[in-house]
């Protein structure tokens, strides 16, 4: 089946340029965050005696900056971009798309004020006053409609695989913001949940794990399925198998939030299923992995020279290795250990540099050159070194809180011949000090890869168009 | 939980999970075509390969939706307690005394429940040795080093939230390390103040009853003149006339009574701070210091060997 496909004028490639420079920049911010107020954690005198610059109100900044600046700027360029090629037509509306970027940066915008002024919801991931909350919501559902309703209005006979995991991200992360979200305003910058005890700890982390189960796993699934067989010019390894993993993941991914609060006062059989659910989900989740992986079957000889390429199979390996460590950390047992210790960070950066940054980074390599009439970027000599910097850094920060992890749930649990505790809980915080050095320099190593991307995009945009051609790349 | 909401939630879990079983099914019997040959539709240049689903991971998926569902079969869901009747805890309690009738009950019912399993387990692995030290009268323990560390991890994991870790108190948690003591020092006193607690008489708010502010700084003035400190004797003698109102507890020469937790206002030592304001404050405004009792939490056996450690600080 064959189509003419439209050519790329045909395409509303502006929203998409928007947002891609936008994901690296609030990128480089939110991760300089990051390393900051991981330093804090060595030096805690780099607080300054300053409110606003505490581990308290600069941690919600972090990870808000980084899943929904960085992470969710990029599956906005990403879907945008996929949706339109793989459907071949263009965005339903140019207004829309318009008013979602200027929107979500302006949720970001008051994210990056109010969080260190210290107005918080104090709901984890979710720490937005309710006015961003609307706002949220209102361009969350412009966003929706621009992404279905160019889906109707496509010009090719199914929808592809990559389309059913950009969709599933987009409405299921409309219903966990809409339910976690519900509060009652006390004034414009406060207001309390209406759920309260156990059944706020559950709604909590039924959001808290969809938005890595959707958001961070779905979202980024589909931005695996288009650029990684684009990259590596191979047809994707199993529709069959697409087919089975997408669905069975969606379907066990909403349950697995209970996981998040093993033996507290949540009632057993929702503990229970929650773990269940994310064991099962173990093999859906490898899925993605298997079909990216096998992808590139007879095209290995392709990592050798591919730095991009290389971004996006290591990608797909932290994604499994992260897949793996998760289901199993669900189960009670290993709970007993890891949960409230470094694992837990360590296990969240794995999934969030190893396998979203590094993702988004590769996809951002292919698309930004193509979106500025080129098809290399400036230097594949400065994407190689962006994608050792993000390797080394990845491995130091995972491999620090492992070890620091462990050994807190060890300690913890110590105990002496007399059944008393065997360490002090500053004892184990001594302990893990020279593993928060060893993460900061991790971050350290990840933040000057951006900061060296950075610089190769603004070379590539600067670049006359059809000048950056595969031989001409330094 | 009504049966309705019960019958919903194993519904759900099972078309779940039983789902994803026959998706499974369904996508092996199913080939869509021939296996090893290119979907019929492409995507921007992208085509999908009709690939077979790996063996290893068709296996490796039924097997975790066969252990779900043994799994929850033993354990539980919803109303349904599961083959096992497990429980992670007595959840229904909310008072010590009901958590103990609760742990007698599951115990006598042959149920499991993991919290009161490991409790027992505790009791029968450590509280023979605290029975042990229980037994032994305290000279016997201030002579063993092991049952002084016994003791000192057991104040540390226990006390020093408040006491401090050296026991040397802070604002409102007196020292217990001075020989100075607001309910008596010896062993027995000591082992009954952590067995009971205390709850301080209280020292009332005088400042109306001393006629205002000008009342509370010359009874101020006259307590700061009991511990040698310099005053203004005008301003203290006006205060000795006024310190009647407190001799019912602190003794007519202000040296306090242990019988009801009144401290000592001759020694220069402070529990709530000893410069003129912070006297000012407890003055006018009175102070009340709680001691938890323990025998319900440590029990006796343990609070032995507390008391035994906290009265060594002071008898060295």
């Amino acid at each position: 089946m064959t189509h003419t496909s439209p050519s790329h004028a045909d395409y509303n490639y502006t929203v998409i340029r928007q947002f891609a420079i936008t994901t690296v920049i609030w990128g480089i911010i939110g991760m300089t965050v990051g390393v900051f107020i991981a330093a804090q954690l060595y030096w805690p005198q780099l607080n300054f005696d300053t409110p606003w610059l505490t581990f308290s109100r600069l941690r919600p900044l972090h990870t808000n900056a980084v899943i929904f600046a960085f992470g969710t700027s990029a599956l906005f360029a990403t879907s945008y971009y996929v949706v339109q090629r793989t459907c071949q037509t263009r965005l339903f509306s140019d207004k829309l798309a318009s008013f979602t970027f200027w929107g979500w940066q302006a949720v970001i915008i008051s994210a990056v004020v109010t969080l260190p002024l210290g107005y918080t919801s104090s709901k984890e991931y979710a720490e937005l006053e309710w006015p961003i909350d609307i706002l949220i919501t209102i361009v969350w559902v412009a966003y929706a409609i621009n992404f279905f309703g160019t889906l109707f209005q496509r010009k090719t006979s199914h929808i592809y695989v990559a389309n059913w995991f950009y969709g599933s991200f987009i409405l299921v992360v409309a219903i966990l913001h809409l339910v976690n979200s519900a509060a009652i305003p006390v004034d414009w910058l406060k207001s309390y949940s209406v759920y309260s005890g156990a059944t706020d700890a559950m709604v909590q982390w039924w959001y808290g794990h969809n938005a890595v189960g959707f958001l961070l796993t779905a979202g980024f699934l589909g931005m695996m399925y288009y650029f990684v067989p684009k990259q590596a010019e191979r047809p994707v390894y199993s529709y069959r198998l697409s087919i089975v993993h997408f669905w069975a993941l969606i379907a066990l991914y909403i349950w697995a939030g209970p996981h998040h609060l093993h033996y507290t006062a949540l009632p057993d059989w929702t503990q229970t299923v929650g773990m269940v659910m994310s064991v099962i989900l173990f093999a859906p989740s490898w899925g993605g992995m298997i079909n990216g992986i096998m992808t590139l079957s007879g095209a290995w000889h392709k990592l050798r020279t591919d730095p991009i390429l290389r971004f996006l199979i290591v990608s797909l390996s932290f994604y499994g290795m992260s897949t793996f460590e998760g289901p199993m950390m669900a189960i009670k047992t290993v709970n007993a250990l890891s949960h409230y210790t470094d694992w837990t960070v360590g296990h969240v950066h794995s999934g969030a540099l190893g396998w979203v940054a590094m993702v988004s980074v590769g996809a951002l390599y292919h698309m930004i050159p193509r979106l500025y009439g080129n098809t290399q970027m400036y230097s594949t000599k400065l994407i190689n070194t962006h994608f050792w910097l993000a390797t080394i850094g990845t491995v130091l920060y995972i491999v620090a809180m492992w070890i620091s992890g462990v050994m807190q749930g060890l300690m913890w649990s110590a105990v002496n011949a007399d059944g008393t505790l065997t360490y002090s809980f500053v004892e184990s915080l001594q302990a893990s000090y020279p593993f928060y050095l060893m993460r900061t320099i991790g971050g350290v190593f990840f933040v000057a890869g951006m900061v060296i991307m950075l610089y190769n995009v603004i070379k590539t945009i600067q670049a006359p168009k059809g000048s950056l051609t595969e031989k001409q790349a330094l | 939980m009504s049966t309705f909401w019960s019958a919903w939630i194993i519904i759900g879990t099972l078309i779940v999970i039983l789902g994803s079983a026959y998706l499974l099914r369904m996508v092996i019997v199913d080939t869509m075509g021939k296996e090893g040959e290119e979907m019929p539709h492409s995507f921007d240049g992208i085509v999908e390969i009709n690939n077979p689903l790996p063996k290893w991971w068709t296996i490796m998926f039924a097997i975790s939706i066969v252990w779900g569902l043994g799994y929850l079969a033993i354990y539980g869901l919803a109303n349904f307690g599961g083959v096992l009747d497990w429980k992670s805890a007595n959840k229904e309690v909310y008072s010590l005394e009901e958590s103990r009738a609760a742990i007698k009950k599951s115990i006598e019912d042959g149920d499991i429940v993991q919290y009161n399993a490991e409790m027992q387990i505790a009791d029968e692995v450590y509280g023979k040795t605290y029975a042990n030290y229980a037994a032994k009268p305290v000279a016997e323990l201030l002579e063993d080093p092991e049952a002084l560390k016994v003791g000192q991890r057991l104040f540390i994991q226990n006390c020093a939230q408040c006491h401090g870790s050296d026991a040397r108190g802070q604002h409102g948690f007196p020292n217990l390390s001075d020989k100075d003591w607001l309910y008596g020092g010896s062993f027995d006193k000591i082992k009954e103040s952590i067995m009971i607690g205390r709850t301080a008489v209280g020292m009332m708010p005088w400042k109306d009853a001393l006629g205002g502010d000008q009342g509370v700084e010359e009874v101020v003035a006259y307590v700061r003149s009991l511990s040698g400190r310099k005053v203004n004797a005008k301003q203290a003698a006006a205060g000795q006339a006024k310190f009647g109102l407190c001799m019912a507890c602190h003794g007519a020469d202000g040296s306090g009574n242990q019988m009801m937790g009144a401290p000592n206002l001759t020694d220069n030592i402070w529990l709530y701070g000893g410069s003129t304001a912070a006297i000012t404050d407890s003055v006018a405004n009175g102070r009340a210091g709680v001691m938890p009792a323990w025998q319900d939490i440590l029990g006796n056996d343990k609070v032995h060997v507390i008391s035994a450690y906290v009265y060594s600080l002071s008898n060295k």
